[in-house]
């Protein structure tokens, strides 16, 4: 039995449901993140776990215990906020000791604790500070703080880095993951940014208008979409439409020019039309020296090649981002920057090739 | 929760009570004036005596005035302090909030030794400088609150980058401050000057000491002699005070409605 | 340099009008309490002041401020909490909002006209308490022109005033420190204690002092309401500036230095607490 089980929790305010029966298993110790756009119901199913939002249907178990509606303070969960949510009438070390001091701890306990805690997050010097003197980043740590001074047994973060600037997000976001591996703690992190979630997380929940999508690492969730809006939201992705020449053995006609899928369509017949779909990094500009990043370095005579011109150069620094238009359609393809070949430039004809294998067929094609 | 909710009722109903009560008490009594009916003779009394439309003439004119002299004396200064004198905004903004400081009683006592007829500047000898002299004196009542909505407006719109890029344009100061600041805080402006009216029109302290026919000193005579007529007053400038927050209200939203995307 | 002198001359036109007919009367009127009728310096008309006279002017007025702040504060608190958290429909915040603005400038002498008519021996209350209930609240020593009648008279104007400037200081209580501290394992009381009052207070306090300035500072309500039965000190500066019933100028200086000294003590007081919850609320 998982330690944190969700078993078909909905959630609906007045006629408009935001969560549609979500299933989910987190084991003890494992980070899991809930992606998806604003308003895909990741949020509420966060609070319902918290206790904010009482679910309208389905039950939530934590270590085999029914908390579905225990009321938040009897839950041991800790949760940090987007907004970082300090209580501003009270030091770093006053908020902090806060959940051990109305928990009546005694004093003997909760000094050492907060100094431990103080130093995990490594801020002992800010101890007599008010929220008000300290960055946002330092803000969020002394929530982090908070939140696990009570050793709760889930940690649930809302978008905690979102109000920060970028150098500190990522810098904070690797400080949170080494925490949460050193405390082993059980820990659901909600956010928008897929960066964010494919860095961290041990597994990925990519939420789409109240349902799951997809459950699983960041590599398969990468890798494997299984539908469409992961495929799209999950990283960036050309959409070549159409039409199928050949279904059995997947091969489709592009603008006028042929590729094969690596995989037949066993759903269709010749003549349907049809999009596939294209990593970046799967596709490779042909005499052009940069390296594509991908991993399918499949024989040279099997891969795909399309005739386009190139569109738009966009030299992003360690990575180049060509978009070619192919006819209808226009393909983005990053390659790794070398500082002995210019880049190619805008309206020269190119030729790009791919890897059958790196065609991403999707659902509901 | 529900508990809760229950107490907000209770509150909310009392304060309502609280509010409305004096009001119909009010205008039932206004309609006594004839003995075993109700009617309107409170007002027609009101409306027929000369020295009722006298004085609210006087105060109109004299709140007119004040929002001119106010308006002048208060746009400037905040646009001048918030392009070139950030600086200085603690002073100004403590000088704005003196006269909740201060009270008005003490402010026109003030001016009657330092102004008087036998004073290096006699304005209380003449009726104009002693008109003036109210009017002053209602600016400075009204300044916290003129201040107040102008700086906020004037806050709303970055006022730098807008002159900076009217200068780039080619404008003048007055081309400035005229078209392109004025509109843009009309609503604020427009607030200040209806809470201006309403507090200047029944003001008593200043005009009764300064012994200028507005109507406040009115309202007291009446008080003071009448039975049915005050009542009637009261729910006339109940009305008044009604009208001149009804107004800011609108004014307020209009700007609202135009800033939404 | 030049550029600086030229900026000056922007505010030249309203620092002139604050000094002329706001900081100069003022000080006319607080170097006069220091000064006997020759001029000469002393402290002789402060020691006045504290004749039982004027003291009890000043306590009076002390007093109807006092209590129709704090009571004004109370239920004012009240109304803004029930609207803000109180779970109430929409549409009553913004109704309460303008009854407030309403009746917050509604004071002076309309004000005293109106709780005349409602609460005075033939008021519509009064009446009808008398004809429903058989109760004669005049029987049991109430009036209008008391300490009691101007207290409740001050509330109706002093309630509004406090629901319109606590609203935001209620409405900076984000609801992220409820949810916070609940996860932490605090109990609705615990919040209160620990986090919601504690922010809060500041501000209360502060809006509860200047309710007190405002009420310190009137005089046209209490002047139509009791005539001068009722000396407040406000009603006794009056006469004494329209007829020197103390019988020493400088005398009624120091009344109106005495009144300064309250409300800007109380003023001060209120800048210095709404700059502390300020810092926080940012």
């Amino acid at each position: 039995m998982a330690f944190l089980e969700i078993n078909q929790v909905r959630k609906a305010f007045n006629q408009n449901v935001v969560v549609q029966n979500v299933d989910l298993a987190i084991e003890r110790g494992e980070f899991v993140s809930f992606l998806g756009p604003s308003g895909c119901g990741k949020t509420t199913t966060l609070r319902m776990v918290a206790g904010f939002e009482l679910p309208t249907a389905g039950t939530i178990r934590i270590d085999g215990k029914d908390i579905t509606h225990l009321r938040p303070n009897q839950r041991n969960v800790g949760m940090v906020f987007q907004s970082y949510a300090l209580f501003p009438n009270m030091t770093v070390a006053e908020n902090v000791a806060f959940g051990l001091k109305v928990a009546k701890r005694p004093a003997a306990e909760i000094g050492p604790r907060v100094d431990e805690m103080l130093n995990i997050i490594k801020l002992p010097h800010l101890a007599g500070r008010y929220p008000y003197q300290l960055s946002g980043g330092q803000q969020q740590r002394v929530a982090l703080a908070r939140a696990l001074a009570i050793k709760p047994q889930v940690l649930l973060l809302d978008e905690p880095l979102s109000a920060l600037d970028a150098k500190i997000r990522v810098s904070l976001r690797e400080e949170i993951r080494s925490l949460q591996r050193k405390l082993g703690i059980t820990t659901i992190y909600v956010t928008h940014d897929q960066e964010e979630a494919l860095s961290m997380s041990d597994r990925i929940v990519v939420m789409n208008e109240g349902r799951v999508d997809q459950v699983g690492a960041p590599f398969e969730i990468y890798n494997q979409p299984k539908t469409r809006f992961v495929a799209s939201f999950v990283g960036t992705l050309s959409v070549l439409s159409g039409t199928v020449v050949d279904a059995a053995s997947g091969v489709l006609d592009v603008g006028g020019q042929k590729i094969v899928a690596g995989r037949g369509f066993p759903n269709a017949k010749a003549g349907d039309a049809c999009a596939v779909s294209l990593r970046p990094e799967a596709a490779r500009l042909e005499g052009f020296g940069g390296q594509g990043a991908t991993t399918n370095m499949a024989d040279h005579a099997e891969r795909n090649r399309l005739q386009g011109t190139i569109e738009e150069v966009a030299f992003l620094g360690s990575v180049i981002r060509i978009k070619v238009r192919l006819g209808d359609n226009i393909l983005s393809l990053d390659t790794f920057n070398n500082p002995g070949v210019t880049p190619p430039e805008r309206g020269a004809k190119a030729t790009v090739t791919f890897s059958p294998a790196d065609l991403l067929v999707l659902e509901g094609v | 929760m529900k508990q809760s909710r229950l107490g907000s009722w209770i509150a909310l109903i009392i304060g309502t009570l609280y509010f409305v009560v004096p009001l119909a008490g009010t205008f039932e009594f206004s309609l006594r004036m004839r003995s075993g009916e109700y009617s309107f003779d409170a007002y027609r009394s009101v409306f027929s005596d000369s020295a009722f439309q006298d004085s609210f003439v006087f105060s109109t004119l004299m709140a007119l005035a004040t929002i001119v002299i106010g308006v002048l004396l208060v746009v400037p200064t905040a646009y001048w302090v918030q392009l070139r004198l950030r600086k200085l905004r603690p002073l100004i903004e403590f000088v704005t909030l003196l006269p909740l400081v201060i009270p008005a009683i003490v402010i026109v006592f003030g001016y009657l030794r330092l102004y008087n007829s036998s004073s290096f500047l006699p304005m209380t000898s003449e009726i104009w400088s002693t008109n003036l002299l109210l009017a002053f004196s209602y600016v400075t009542l009204a300044l916290p609150y003129m201040y107040r909505a102008v700086d906020t407006g004037l806050r709303a719109i970055d006022v730098r980058t807008l002159t900076e890029a009217a200068e780039n344009l080619g404008a003048g100061w007055a081309t400035i401050l005229f078209r392109v600041i004025l509109p843009n805080v009309r609503t604020a402006i427009l607030s200040g000057a209806f809470l201006t009216f309403a507090i200047v029109i029944g003001e008593f302290t200043m005009a009764s000491l300064l012994n200028r026919p507005a109507f406040g000193p009115y309202l007291q005579l009446v008080g003071a002699n009448r039975a049915y007529e005050p009542s009637a007053l009261a729910v006339m400038a109940f009305v008044l005070t009604w009208a001149c927050m009804g107004l800011i209200n609108v004014f307020g939203r209009a700007k609202q409605i135009k800033h939404a995307p | 340099m030049v550029q600086t002198a030229w900026a000056w001359v922007g505010v030249a036109p309203f620092l002139v009008f604050a000094l002329m007919f706001l900081i100069l009367p003022t000080l006319y009127l607080v170097v006069g309490g220091f000064q006997d009728p020759d001029g000469n310096f002393t402290l002789q008309n402060i020691f006045d002041l504290f004749t039982p006279s004027i003291m009890s002017a000043y306590w009076i007025s002390i007093k109807v401020s006092g209590a129709s702040a704090l009571v004004g504060a109370v239920i004012g608190f009240g109304l803004a909490y029930a609207v803000v958290l109180g779970g109430l429909p929409a549409w009553i915040r913004p109704t309460l909002m303008t009854f407030s603005g309403v009746a917050s400038n509604f004071a002076g002498l309309p004000l005293a006209f109106a709780f005349l008519a409602t609460l005075g021996r033939t008021g519509l209350v009064t009446v009808l308490l008398v004809k429903f209930f058989d109760f004669n609240i005049y029987a049991t020593g109430f009036n209008l022109l008391s300490f009691c009648g101007l207290t409740l008279t001050y509330l109706y104007f002093q309630i509004p005033l406090m629901v319109l400037i606590l609203t935001p200081a209620l409405d900076g209580l984000k609801r992220e420190w409820r949810e916070a501290s609940e996860i932490l394992g605090a109990s609705k009381l615990q919040y209160w204690l620990h986090v919601a009052f504690p922010i809060l207070w500041p501000s209360v306090l502060g809006c509860t002092l200047l309710l007190f300035a405002n009420a310190f500072g009137a005089i046209a309500t209490a002047y139509a309401l009791t005539g001068s039965s009722l000396n407040i000190i406000t009603i006794l500066l009056y006469a004494q500036i329209r007829g020197d019933v103390l019988h020493n100028p400088n005398l009624g200086y120091a009344l109106a230095l005495g009144m300064i000294f309250i409300t800007g003590l109380t003023n001060g007081a209120y800048i210095w607490l709404r700059g502390r919850s300020e810092r926080w609320l940012r």
